[in-house]
């Protein structure tokens, strides 16, 4: 059942469940992150309103700097800021930040210690029609692998805006991953969110299978969860919102409360969410893991559903996983 | 402020003895790279002991304004510079790419903490200066008196980024941004004209907007007169190319494209420093 200490939006099964889209909750987030401080700065590469920066942009255009289509220039500008003592936030699609400028991050932002906050809107497949080129699935591969660098990866729009305002005051960088289409609201204003703190969302008497879930696919994880139940098989569900760092203690016991894990993301398999989830697992509590992401693929058009479907992320899949990784010794 | 005759002899004395400290420091590292740091030796006296707003007992005084050196390869000249400035001790210099030394290979703030910026990768130390000058534009607006110098290669021209934030300083008419072309016409792999041509170069930075001064990068009074014209220029970020010579100070080193990306050894360092003390004496002897 849904863990009714987190005051989770209890309608998230309905049918006409409310949808907004995560960067959504990037844009008012930052917004309100700029009312509460000055030192806050926007800067953009020409996509101001899919990144939904315009809604600080509008507000505090003295703030705000226009860069063009300039990704390496955008990061590295940002640097520059934060060594006088701003916060700066720079949007783009994940795929060109940061995708394209990754050496930008890695040396101006994380080696140089500056605390510039990276969106990258449009990530993951559920971009749909624009084709693989700029659905990113390998962004939270590189971000992750870069020391001093946070990552989040916010399951809503409620989350997002949460998860925006609390990078504001971490003195590092952070990486703030986005998906682009309309996505059920599972949590509400009350939902307690801090970085790096892990949450169950679906809990369970005697779990059998914890699954880790994190961006919007914990919709399709926790529909899996309601599924199971009905069938008489019991799963705990986490979202995992801060991918680094990784809520290590949280995922230990959920290995040792279950023994048996599946990860969930719109990502690589390779070097993603699941990876990281591993990595903790094997070192502290090994226990059989099943991945649920991109297999070494890239994307293509489609509508978001189509393409999740194909790729293996849907609930149906997650259930299948489950089942699989219940089997195994 | 215009510079004085024995000032300008002071200026001259004290590259020639950071160009001395330097090429000690190379022989011991074994390591490193020679005719960039040469070449901007008297660039770096005239900024840190004449034009620079700064404090060496208090690196992070806020009101300083800002050097960022972009390519970072050129480092024994920014270390032998802030040692005689004050930084830390001259000692100190031969520690030079040692494990644990404060002095990486190329600059790490994380080790320096009075370094503006850390700095290796080419290509993106303008940008960094851009956004330096764009925070202190929206602090004190257009009538600030700050300057934010960037230190470029021609080199690292070829790197489209440098283009990206030569665009957008235009753009945003940063007057308190300054750049430093060192146009030695060498990188790693021979002659820039060879390698990828720059010129037509000064055209290239009037195009996005900037105000262009050319100056020969060995005359003390041309490099200070030029970091007091761009004082005086508003509305435009302002790009001095110094046209310097590879390896200057050594003549057996001058002009040659393979002392890039080398250190002398102990019988070239030998020379080198022959060469670099006698015309210490010839400093005093020229003025006279």
């Amino acid at each position: 059942m849904l863990n009714s200490s987190l005051k989770l939006n209890t309608k998230m099964f309905d049918e006409k469940v409310e949808q907004v889209p995560i960067r959504q909750g990037f844009g008012e987030g930052l917004l309100s992150a700029g009312e509460k401080n000055p030192q806050v700065v926007g800067l953009c590469a020409d996509l101001t309103e899919s990144t939904k920066m315009n809604l600080f942009a509008d507000k505090f255009p003295n703030r705000f700097i226009q860069i063009g289509v300039a990704e390496q220039n955008l990061a590295s500008v940002a640097s520059g800021l934060a060594a006088m003592g701003k916060i700066p936030f720079i949007s783009s699609y994940a795929m060109f930040s940061p995708g394209r400028n990754w050496e930008q991050i890695r040396t101006t932002v994380c080696y140089n210690n500056q605390p510039v906050k990276i969106a990258g809107s449009h990530a993951g497949i559920s971009v749909g029609p624009d084709g693989g080129t700029h659905q990113a699935i390998e962004d939270i591969a590189i971000t992750r692998v870069l020391p001093r660098m946070i990552v989040l990866s916010p399951a809503d729009a409620i989350e997002a805006k949460k998860a925006t305002l609390a990078s504001v005051d971490t003195g590092t960088p952070v990486y703030i991953r986005l998906a682009r289409e309309k996505t059920p609201v599972m949590t509400t204003e009350s939902t307690p969110f801090e970085i790096g703190k892990a949450q169950i969302f679906w809990k369970s008497d005697t779990p059998k299978v914890g699954i880790i879930a994190t961006g919007a696919l914990l919709h399709k994880a926790l529909l899996a969860a309601k599924e199971l139940e009905e069938k008489g098989i019991e799963v705990e569900v986490m979202n995992l919102a801060t991918i680094k760092p990784l809520d290590e203690k949280a995922i230990i016991e959920l290995a040792r409360k279950t023994g048996r894990i599946v990860t969930v993301e719109e990502h690589q398999i390779r070097g993603g969410m699941g990876s990281a989830v591993a990595e903790c697992l094997a070192k502290n509590f090994p226990v059989p893991i099943e991945f649920i992401g991109v297999d070494d693929q890239f994307g293509q058009s489609g509508t978001p559903e189509e393409l999740i479907e194909h790729y293996g992320m849907g609930t149906k899949n997650i259930i299948e996983a489950v089942k699989r990784v219940s089997k195994r010794g | 402020m215009e510079l004085t005759d024995e000032k300008i002899i002071e200026l001259e004395e004290q590259a020639n003895n950071i160009r001395i400290s330097l090429i000690e420091a190379l022989i011991k590292a074994g390591s490193g790279h020679t005719a960039g740091p040469l070449d901007m030796a008297d660039i770096f006296t005239v900024l840190f002991f004449h034009t620079l707003k700064h404090d060496p007992k208090k690196p992070d005084w806020p009101e300083r304004d800002r050097f960022v050196l972009s390519n970072g390869h050129i480092c024994p000249v920014l270390y032998s510079t802030m040692a005689h400035a004050g930084y830390f001790p001259v000692e100190e210099l031969k520690t030079l790419r040692q494990f644990g030394s404060r002095l990486q290979g190329h600059p790490h703030r994380d080790f320096l903490p009075s370094l503006e910026t850390s700095s290796g990768p080419l290509g993106s130390g303008l940008s960094q200066a851009v956004g330096m000058a764009l925070a202190d534009k929206i602090d004190h607006g257009l009538t600030s008196s700050r300057r934010i110098y960037a230190l470029l290669s021609d080199g690292e021209l070829e790197c489209g980024q440098t283009w990206e934030a030569a665009m957008l300083a235009g753009k945003e008419k940063l007057h308190n941004l300054v750049a430093v072309v060192d146009r030695n016409n060498i990188q790693i792999e021979g002659y820039t004209e060879n390698v990828m041509p720059l010129e037509p170069l000064s055209e290239k930075w009037l195009a996005w907007n900037w105000h262009v001064i050319e100056i020969d990068g060995h005359n003390i009074e041309e490099i200070s007169d030029a970091f007091e014209a761009a004082r005086a220029v508003f509305g435009k970020p302002t790009v001095i190319i110094a046209h310097t010579i590879a390896g200057k100070g050594v003549p057996e080193f001058e002009y040659d494209y393979r002392w890039h990306g080398k250190p002398p050894n102990k019988e070239e360092g030998t020379l080198a420093l022959k060469e670099l003390r006698t015309l210490g004496g010839k400093i005093k002897s020229e003025h006279q």
